[in-house]
């Protein structure tokens, strides 16, 4: 058990894998001799070679199909997108190479890439910065997508991404990059929670609150002041969002009978909106209160100063909290 | 008729080979002529540098050369009648590229790998595609027809450009693989707009990978002329990138054959990219669902009707004495059987069944999906008709 940063706990899953693994090459714009713009794949380059660790010319379409020529070769590659807004030029060759190949050779053709993907604000930078786009690629037939939470599953999640035969849009809050916790960097992917399933982190019989990627920590943050007045929060780390485990979301909404979900990304055609209609299509009967979302705002991502009245907060999710218990709260006495 | 003057660009001072006849010198560097070495009346004509490439070709090869050009431009016409016969709901002819396929296509050895456009069906046969698995796209059994590590051949990519950055990720990993196939894409003048395209020929120029993009020059992007995508020759393109290029008459088999392995040469002893650019015509529309005159001067196609590739390599071999009725005859018996068994496979295809639809879409168990198969089978059954709601394999 070692103390390490979010990003180091990435870096040292990325190690695992270059170890493990032969096939496993690494492309992306400034991750070989600089060792990323975060560092998360420092040192790697020096350790594995140019030819496992690739500096790529700045074109990220041609960075995401060229791992599609080398999946085709029998390699897994772990593509790094520099920042979320920058994965744009790439969504067609994700959307329709990536995702759709093993579909249309009717499974002759794997594609086990890696997206990894820093995503989400909070860290005062300018526009194309701080985006979380994980509905499009949520929405798209195909493709895994998750996210991590903390140090540990950083390392593990990672691993098992990259050893997935499927595609996996890996999403790493960049906000929590410098968060340090004991990560294990023993610990057997294959064992581990597959990564595919969602995490119970507090009991609670009051409220079932769902977050995943940066906001977990928030979620954690407000379920504690919640219990100081008393309200019992089960939060939950969705991890997955492509596919959401819903049967671990089911069975706490079923016990609690109400359900908030936040997310940094705008509200519409979000994945708060997914898990609303599906949680209640399932617990229709269970549910004491509809689905409340806490999310961004429907706005292209802000400038900085103004991005923490974006960004749910510990009182927002606390309020939608309110809302969902039918105590009073900001929208008290609004129709609909 | 005006006849095409062989003409070779010497002009070039880099990417000079190592060896003697890898002279491909004068193919790099601006204002490329058209590399010729069979003139549209069948004249074989000399030329310094490429007759070394096809120096081992017997009069053998040239009737089989000729022959598959032949039976390529039959599986065309075949598919194209299975189209308007309501058999096919599409098909994208290669009418008049005969050439530039089967010359690029037979230099190829089985283990390179090539990353085609929807019209290389040519290309694909000389891959050993299966008769049937050619059209089975088009008659909506499939969204690809093959498996292409069974011929060394990805499915035919519809997002014009796209398979050029494929081709040149394989090629990466040829090269980390230390091994000294190569990888080659086909592409038309269309998709040299793309930024797809242009992002490979950047990737390929910084790693030196050998791949080899085959730019077929067939003059139009459905009603879009190849001037409106450049203001110079498409070979000059490469030139930008640091890549050498070559321009070549893609109606004569044999020069494109040659100018095909001069790139592959260069590919397999680690000399890096070539591209090529066929200069040949789509003499057909688009697909069956164009009309072609209502953008394009008729005059045209019958000039490019005079350069006709088969034409032109009947021609070669009846100036050799070749063009016996005997060849005649095997030629149209083979592109006769091939059509019958291309039309018998197509017409004789088993149905998907309806929950093949799920297939494939993952290769490990997906919960969300794994649930809409479960429900939509219980749909299909409350039909009563269990059989149909059931597949062989299940969803994977």
């Amino acid at each position: 058990m070692t103390q390490m940063t979010f990003a180091r706990a990435i870096n040292a899953g990325l190690r695992k894998s270059l170890e493990n693994d032969p096939k496993v090459v690494l492309l992306g714009e400034d991750i070989g001799t600089l060792g990323g713009v975060f560092r998360v794949t420092d040192g790697l380059q020096k350790d594995f070679g140019k030819h496992r660790v690739v500096d790529t010319p700045l074109a990220e379409s041609a960075i995401v199909g060229t791992a599609v020529g080398l999946a085709y070769r029998g390699y897994r590659p772990v593509v790094e997108i520099q920042f979320d807004g920058f994965i744009y030029p790439a969504f067609d060759q994700i959307v329709s190479q990536v995702a759709k190949l093993h579909y249309r050779t009717r499974g002759a053709v794997k594609m086990p890439i890696t997206i990894r993907v820093p995503f989400g604000g909070g860290i005062g930078s300018p526009e194309h910065h701080s985006e979380s786009p994980e509905a499009y690629f949520t929405h798209t037939s195909g493709l895994r997508v998750v996210t991590v939470s903390n140090p540990q599953d950083a390392c593990t999640v990672i691993q098992q991404a990259i050893s997935c035969d499927d595609p996996v849009i890996y999403f790493e809050p960049k906000r929590r990059y410098h968060d340090k916790a004991d990560v294990d960097d023993a610990v057997d992917f294959r064992s581990a929670a597959p990564m595919d399933q969602a995490r119970v982190l507090t009991e609670g019989t009051d409220v079932t609150l769902v977050a995943y990627g940066p906001l977990v920590k928030t979620a954690l943050d407000a379920a504690a002041a919640a219990a100081d007045e008393g309200i019992s929060i089960q939060v939950i780390d969705l991890r997955s969002l492509a596919p959401v485990d819903y049967d671990t979301v089911v069975g706490s909404v079923r016990r609690t009978g109400r359900l908030v979900i936040t997310h940094e990304a705008g509200q519409s055609g979000g994945l708060g909106a997914e898990v609303a209609a599906s949680i209640t299509e399932r617990c229709f009967y269970h549910l004491e209160a509809a689905p409340v979302r806490v999310t961004g705002f429907d706005i292209p991502y802000p400038y900085s100063k103004l991005e923490m009245h974006h960004l749910p907060g510990l009182d927002r999710i606390l309020d939608g909290v309110d809302r969902a218990l039918g105590r009073p709260n900001s929208l008290s006495g609004l129709e609909g | 008729m005006r006849r095409l003057r062989a003409i070779v660009s010497t002009d070039g001072t880099g990417q000079g080979g190592t060896k003697a006849h890898n002279s491909a010198q004068g193919t790099h560097g601006p204002a490329h002529g058209l590399v010729q070495l069979i003139t549209p009346s069948g004249e074989r004509v000399s030329h310094p540098e490429f007759d070394f490439w096809v120096r081992d070709i017997t009069d053998e090869q040239l009737c089989s050369l000729f022959e598959d050009m032949s039976v390529i431009r039959r599986i065309d016409v075949e598919a194209t009648a299975l189209q308007r016969q309501g058999e096919l709901a599409l098909w994208p002819p290669l009418l008049g590229q005969e050439a530039a396929q089967i010359g690029s296509g037979r230099s190829l050895r089985p283990d390179d790998f090539v990353f085609s456009s929807y019209r290389e069906n040519g290309v694909a046969y000389c891959r050993g595609v299966d008769l049937t698995d050619l059209v089975r796209v088009w008659r909506g059994n499939a969204s690809a027809g093959w498996d292409p590590y069974a011929v060394n051949m990805a499915t035919p990519q519809i997002i014009i450009g796209a398979q050029t950055l494929h081709a040149t990720g394989y090629a990466m990993g040829i090269q980390n693989d230390g091994a000294d196939s190569v990888a080659v894409t086909y592409f038309g003048d269309g998709a040299t707009s793309e930024g797809d395209v242009n992002e490979a020929m950047v990737f390929a120029a910084s790693f030196q990978v050998p791949v080899v993009f085959f730019c077929t020059n067939n003059h139009w992007a459905i009603s879009e002329p190849v001037r409106l995508q450049s203001h110079i020759q498409l070979a000059d393109r490469a030139t930008g990138f640091g890549i050498p290029s070559m321009r070549v008459d893609g109606n004569d088999v044999l020069a494109v054959m040659a100018a095909t392995r001069v790139a592959l040469d260069r590919a397999r002893r680690g000399g890096g990219p070539t591209f090529i650019e066929a200069v040949s015509y789509r003499m057909g529309p688009h697909t069956t669902a164009d009309d072609p005159t209502r953008y394009r001067d008729p005059n045209e196609l019958e000039d490019w009707a005079a350069k006709d590739p088969i034409s032109r390599a009947a021609a070669l071999l009846d100036r050799k004495g070749l063009l016996t009725d005997e060849l005649q005859q095997q030629v149209k018996d083979k592109a006769d059987a091939v059509a019958r068994e291309m039309r018998n496979g197509c017409t004789t295809m088993p149905d998907p069944r309806p929950l093949d639809v799920f297939k494939h879409v993952y290769s490990t168990p997906n919960s969300w999906l794994d649930r809409q198969q479960e429900h939509y089978a219980r749909y299909l059954a409350s039909f009563g008709d269990p059989a149909g709601a059931t597949s062989e394999e299940g969803a994977r």
